[in-house]
């Protein structure tokens, strides 16, 4: 490494690979790859190789006599056929359809309502409606199931109380929507956070330029904030996208307590756990997860096309 | 780059009656299954069934609630609280390491592949858990370490939303000039960024460690494939379990739902309480990740 002397005048990084630099870029080159290597070697271990193996495997069947057979894209065929897992996906479909523009309009709601500095108590309501993120969703679902339930739920005392009888929260009409309120008060706050966050960095002074020129605070929220989120607000909704597909945990836990509302294929995450954990099915099972990922994937990319598209108009 | 800086609140002591009501309304839906559950461990099981959810009972009963879901099963409610501390903090520090020098790399050198690694970690988040966690559970199964704390903890330390949050956050608070300087002086690479560069980094860093905590301490799809054995098991597996005991026995195990409501409101009062005070890390550092995403 003789040739640093010469090349110590230092240019900006933004203009490397000039002809008398080239060994120090390789060495910085290096050092690039030094930082990376350790995520990316777990990321390959962990992510890429078990996915490949699965992709594998799932192009096999497992059959009594003579074992794991090639089958080429059979369980695909067979998964594209497959009636539970696609009223699975409408269902997580239909979830996704209803609790998610709920929940993003309350998160949006509070951040903005937060933003205008009108409400009291700031500080205690902001952490009170993000309190419940710290909250497991194993334990969130535990805590709603005993809210919902008929023995001593607060809703049925209630309404005992008062002479009638509460909705069956628990029953099949009423699940899916039960489940949503547990998402949405999962989430919300989360949300919340994240757009009141990206609020926090508009500069004030727009403000103040718009309240010269007559805006109120409707007039600002509607012209000057809600644009100015639109990237954050991108962001939440493809998360909301991929944990509405992948909806498992509430359900699975649900299931204990209504067995005959939430079958093994009520959502597709929670169908391919029971083909590969309970059937042993583990070929088709990745066959499902990997259509679901298909699903999944198609959908964020239709969402962020078309607000692409309509942000160029 | 803290929000105090970014806005200076004009003073303004106008509030509004309407929008303090409806906030509050809002935060005290978002506690109220917290209060419920503060109001049902400190009862009896026959309480719970005959006195009103919603208020407490005449008879104090949280103290005992506690010692019985201590030492149900030979106090294995402590070792899955162990167990979740042990994997949420080795995965949620490795995790977060892992994602501040990748970060850090992603953004500040360039190099061949650069864009295509990052892109192809970022779509993995689409990836459903199950297509991930059977092949790992196989794999695991395979090489003898499912049933293991590895099993919890290398897959674990994948972060890729850290990452994400890691670069945004080093564009942001690492100037290059500094970079340079430090350079100049002869640092290496490595010195650069353990002496400098993390110092910059901390509130980002402590956002990205507080999630991933959140996250492997919340997690329950892969302890429930993973693990077998009982005294492996972090809280939201074992409490699940409890759960599932209770209602596959009926009314003839109501002794198990105190301990599962009990147990519930344990475990979250240590996750309750480091978002509380971390406060100030993790909200300068989301303003940090929402200037440019």
């Amino acid at each position: 490494m003789t040739a640093t002397t010469e090349t110590r005048t230092s240019r900006p990084e933004s203009a490397p690979g000039g002809p008398g630099r080239k060994r120090r870029g390789d060495r910085r080159t290096l050092a690039g790859y030094m930082f990376v290597a350790p995520f990316m070697i777990v990321f390959l271990a962990m992510f890429a190789l078990p996915l490949v193996y699965a992709a594998y495997f799932s192009l096999f069947r497992e059959q009594l006599v003579g074992g794991n057979v090639f089958v080429g894209l059979e369980n695909y065929t067979r998964a594209f056929g497959d009636e539970q897992l696609w009223t699975g996906i409408g269902r997580v479909g239909l979830f996704f359809l209803i609790q998610v523009p709920i929940m993003l309009v309350a998160a949006l709601a509070f951040a903005l309502a937060l933003d205008t500095g009108l409400v009291r108590l700031k500080r205690t309501t902001r952490l009170a409606i993000f309190v419940p993120y710290a909250v497991p969703g194993v334990i969130a679902t535990l805590m709603w199931g005993f809210l919902y339930g008929p023995d001593f739920g607060p809703f049925a005392q209630l309404a005992d109380w008062l002479g009638t009888s509460a909705p069956d929260f628990l029953g099949p009409d009423l699940m899916l929507g039960s489940l949503a309120n547990i998402v949405f008060w999962e989430f919300t706050g989360y949300n919340m956070v994240i757009l009141f966050a990206a609020l926090r960095s508009v500069p004030t002074e727009i403000y103040e330029a718009a309240a010269v020129d007559g805006a109120g605070q409707w007039r600002i929220a509607w012209s000057i904030k809600i644009p100015a989120l639109r990237a954050a607000l991108a962001v939440c909704m493809i998360f909301s996208i991929i944990g509405a597909f992948q909806l498992f945990n509430e359900p699975q836990l649900m299931q204990s307590l209504a067995p005959t509302v939430i079958d093994a294929a009520y959502t597709p995450n929670l169908y391919a756990y029971n083909l590969a954990f309970v059937g042993q099915e583990y070929n088709y099972a990745a066959a499902v997860s990997f259509v679901l990922g298909l699903v999944i994937l198609v959908g964020s990319y239709a969402f962020m096309f078309a607000t692409n598209r309509r942000s160029r108009r | 780059m803290t929000s105090t800086v970014l806005k200076p609140r004009r003073q303004r002591p106008r509030r509004s009656t309407v929008l303090t009501i409806g906030m509050l309304a809002a935060a005290a839906y978002f506690l109220l299954p917290l209060f419920w559950l503060v109001v049902a461990s400190s009862k009896t099981s026959e309480d719970l069934f005959s006195t009103f959810g919603l208020w407490f009972s005449g008879d104090f009963h949280l103290f005992e609630n506690i010692r019985l879901t201590l030492t149900q099963d030979d106090g294995v409610f402590l070792k899955w609280l162990w167990n979740t501390l042990l994997y949420a903090v080795t995965a949620a520090g490795g995790g977060a390491l892992l994602a501040a020098l990748a970060g850090y790399g992603f953004s500040k050198y360039r190099f061949k592949g650069n864009r295509t690694m990052f892109m192809i970690v970022l779509g993995a988040v689409m990836v459903p858990t199950t297509a991930l966690a059977i092949p790992t559970y196989l794999v695991f199964s395979e090489i003898g370490l499912a049933d293991t704390p590895w099993a919890i903890i290398l897959p674990s330390l994948v972060n890729p939303f850290g990452l994400l949050l890691m670069r945004v956050y080093v564009e942001a608070s690492v100037p290059d000039s500094l970079l340079e300087a430090a350079r100049i002086d002869g640092a290496s690479e490595f010195r650069i960024f353990f002496q400098v560069v993390l110092r910059l980094l901390a509130p980002g860093f402590a956002t990205v460690l507080l999630f991933a905590l959140v996250h492997t301490w919340n997690n329950y799809f892969l302890p429930l494939i993973m693990l077998n054995d009982p005294e492996l098991y972090p809280i939201t597996v074992g409490l699940a379990r409890w759960q599932g005991q209770a209602a596959a026995a009926g009314g003839a195990s109501g002794d198990l739902i105190p301990l599962v409501i009990t147990g519930s409101l344990l475990s979250i009062i240590p996750l309750v309480i480091a978002f509380l005070f971390l406060q100030r890390y993790w909200q300068s550092g989301l303003v940090a990740g929402a200037v440019k995403q």
